[in-house]
């Protein structure tokens, strides 16, 4: 066997620390080295140039390259094994800078001498490698997107003008999601409804889009590329084929007997079984709430265009890819959070934007109006004792922004903050100024709980030992407390259970690299945007919503899909099908066929996906991963253990 | 002046605990060059003849650098590599050999600083273990 191995100097990364000079020696001593040569920069140009012509002229059976982390160069020497007609898993990359010369800069015999075993076990690992080849599978060229807020309407746009088809499917009746419930926003000062009107006039422009409102995905098949869903749509009782005629329909929602919570407004006032949130909302056509409607048909005698014996539907459909773009849920306060549901007038962020577009000329709560707003931040956010550890990120610009807003809109308010220190990070700390400026009082603590909110009187009284003046208590009657509520994951996040999408600690979803993969999941083909994978603001959600449709696109386009090969397979002659492998397995990527008249477990390569998980649990002791077997393993290990 | 050295392996993973092992190193958070890894997709895969093996073939110790809650493939990966130790515990004890040669620790991708601490706290503890034996 021929191997080639580069040891690379890093400029003085490496050399400065690893006698360089001694490992070439030593490795070009070792059986079935062919070939070994030191080089400044492996990456380079130059260096890559070398290894193509090395590889072809000597006829190089495996290559070792020894430098760097290989998160950052694996990809390169991989296409570098490829251009010189080398397959690409017969390279192997050893890392002798981050886990070598910079962790012993302070020991150069010990790094040099751990240099030499981490390329001896490398070459072990090379000597077993495999040829390995990627596993082609066929794409269909349609994306399903889950949720139409503001994320998944601009990821939908997205693909369907980069030509791939879209199945955008809302659950809600009508599309536009959280933002709607927001009237102006930071920084255009746009209302959250006219960007989604926007969106959604263009949404309705291209024919490759299919949009399902009151639906949900039920059911989950086929791996990526040819992934089956199918789709349970609740009946909107409204004839799809009527004359639209919004007075008649304003007619059955008036007699519609009725009335419910209204969970737009957060409570704050109730609505009818027959609804629309808002009077330009999308689909223009009311919807009848499947679960509260008594079907006693009142609305029937004033509208014809109801129709009330409609029925669920299931639709099958098949999709190359999958994004998901289901948002958040506020933080709901705990009974007594801050005096919330005990003292009076302590409400949300949320319920006081709703609160806000409620009160056209004055702002009034429970009868009484408001002058004195007291704003309690990080409320279920940057929890101390409690889960939520993570900064919510929005919220302090939504708070600073709404503050102004309700001066501007009704003057004779007084706005005073009780924070744990402000975040209006970027270009929104403009707002903490102009707030400020405005008069707006900030009171600072880091206590938990920040502040205590008590009652005189039937007034809310907020008391807070001040670290901006030295820890003086300080204490406020106000007419309203505002809870700056934070984001949480979904409460109903049945899709991710179906998909089988990791969670993070904080239990919205994971993407497999913050940084470097940051709207991709471990699930080929499912991709995550806007706040379903954490606490995100607009923008932020649009980039990773723009994000997910590039990367979903460039999967699915072409009409067929590479994957890793890395993946698990089984030794048929001494597997006993126990089922413990297909029982661990996250991904169903086990069945269980017939090998030579016995039950065997047989990897489905376009579900596995070469975690390894199986490999421990089998008691035959037969699997194996590809690039990992036990041959590569254990032979790395005995060289390993060598070391003096 | 100390000449053992003991050697321990570490199994790590590509996407969360190698990382922090990187980044151990641009940090230059030092720990003792007898420290070897090897890079495997996920702690949950680790093998115990694998361990044996590397017990078998001189290691000192072995430290399993474990996923833990930020497991990108599963929920249950610390249950399933915690799972993987007792196996292997029980492998050692038939063999009469210390369990506490064998340490798991969930490392975080930016954990560097409590990954050295565990590697620090772990090669003394093998220093002490060395020292009773030739005591």
């Amino acid at each position: 066997m021929k191997i080639g191995v580069y040891i690379c100097h890093c400029g003085s990364n490496i050399a400065d620390h690893v006698d360089i000079e001694k490992v070439r020696e030593t490795i070009g001593q070792q059986k079935d080295v062919f070939l070994v040569k030191d080089v400044m920069f492996a990456c380079s140009d130059s260096s890559q140039k070398e290894m193509v012509e090395d590889i072809q002229s000597q006829g190089l059976d495996a290559i070792v390259v020894a430098s760097c982390s290989p998160k950052l160069h694996l990809p390169t020497f991989r296409e570098v094994a490829r251009r010189a007609g080398l397959n690409p898993y017969k390279y192997i990359q050893v890392n002798i800078r981050e886990q070598c010369s910079w962790a012993h800069s302070n020991d150069h015999k010990g790094a040099t001498d751990k240099a030499i075993k981490l390329i001896e076990a490398g070459i072990e690992k090379a000597k077993r490698s495999e040829a390995l080849e990627p596993i082609k599978i066929d794409a269909i060229n349609a994306v399903a997107v889950v949720g139409a807020g503001i994320a998944g309407l601009r990821a939908a746009i997205e693909l369907a003008d980069m030509g791939t088809d879209v199945y955008l499917i809302e659950r809600e009746y009508f599309i536009g999601g959280r933002i709607t419930q927001w009237d102006e926003l930071f920084t255009t000062n746009q209302t959250g409804r006219e960007i989604i009107t926007k969106l959604y006039h263009q949404l309705i422009s291209y024919k490759n889009i299919t949009l399902f409102t009151g639906a949900e995905i039920v059911e989950t098949s086929g791996s990526v590329g040819n992934m089956e869903i199918k789709v349970r749509i609740k009946p909107r009782y409204v004839k799809p084929d009527c004359v639209f005629d919004m007075d008649k329909f304003e007619k059955a929602i008036e007699v519609c007997p009725v009335e419910v919570e209204d969970e737009f407004n957060f409570g704050l006032t109730k609505r009818k079984a027959i609804y629309k949130n808002y009077p330009g909302e999308f689909p223009e056509v009311p919807a009848i709430d499947h679960d509260h409607c008594t079907r006693c048909g009142e609305c029937l005698k004033v509208c014809e265009g109801i129709d009330l014996e409609q029925k669920e539907e299931f639709i099958n459909l098949n999709v190359g890819a999958i994004l998901l773009a289901t948002g958040f849920d506020p933080y709901e306060p705990k009974e007594g959070e801050y005096g919330y549901g005990q003292v009076p007038n302590v409400i949300t962020l949320q319920q006081f934007k709703r609160l806000i577009e409620l009160c056209p000329d004055e702002l009034v709560y429970a009868g009484r109006k408001i002058h004195n707003i007291a704003y309690i931040y990080c409320v279920g956010s940057r929890q101390q004792n409690g889960p939520n550890r993570y900064c919510s990120r929005y919220c302090c610009t939504a708070a600073m922004h709404t503050a102004l807003l309700v001066k501007q809109k009704y003057g004779d308010i007084r706005n005073f903050h009780f924070t744990r220190g402000i975040r209006t990070y970027g270009k929104q700390e403009h707002i903490y100024h102009e707030a400020l400026e405005q008069g707006d009082v900030v009171f600072q603590s880091f206590n938990d709980p920040l502040c205590e909110v008590g009652e005189h009187n039937g007034t809310a009284v907020v008391k807070i030992n001040d670290f901006l003046t030295r820890g003086k208590p300080m204490e406020l009657e106000a007419d309203l407390v505002v809870l700056i509520t934070g984001m949480v994951p979904r409460k109903n996040n049945t899709i991710a259970q179906l998909l089988k999408v990791p969670v993070g600690r904080d239990h919205f979803f994971n993407e497999v690299h913050l940084k470097l993969r940051p709207v991709e999941t471990v699930i080929d083909g499912v991709f995550i945007s806007g706040a379903s994978q954490g606490p995100k603001n607009i923008m932020e959600s649009v980039n990773s919503a723009l994000a997910a449709a590039s990367k979903a696109n460039n999967l699915v386009k072409k009409g067929f899909i590479s994957i890793e090969p890395t993946i698990a397979f089984v030794d048929a002659d001494k597997c006993q099908w126990c089922d413990k492998c297909a029982q661990v397995c996250p991904f169903d990527a086990f069945e269980q066929v017939d090998y030579n008249g016995k039950q065997v477990a047989r990897v489905i390569t376009s579900l596995c996906k070469g975690c390894g998980m199986c490999l421990p649990v089998c008691p035959e002791d037969a699997l194996q991963l590809h690039n990992y077997t036990d041959r590569q393993i254990e032979a790395m290990i005995e060289d390993l253990a060598k070391a003096k | 002046m100390n000449d053992i050295k003991p050697k321990i392996l570490v199994f790590s993973t590509e996407k969360i605990s190698d990382p922090a092992i990187d980044l151990a190193g641009l940090l230059k958070m030092y720990y003792p060059a007898t420290v070897y890894t090897i890079t495997v997709p996920c702690s949950s895969s680790i093998k115990p003849r694998w361990i044996m093996h590397a017990f078998d073939a001189g290691f000192d110790g072995v430290f399993i650098a474990a996923d833990g809650t930020d497991c990108p493939y599963s929920e249950n990966c610390t249950e399933n590599t915690s799972n993987i130790v007792k196996q292997t515990q029980d492998l050692m004890r038939q063999k009469a050999m210390d369990t506490a040669r064998l340490k798991m620790a969930a490392i975080c991708s930016v954990c560097s600083e409590a990954f050295v601490r565990q590697i620090k706290t772990f090669y003394d503890y093998l220093i002490n273990q060395k020292q009773n034996e030739n005591a």
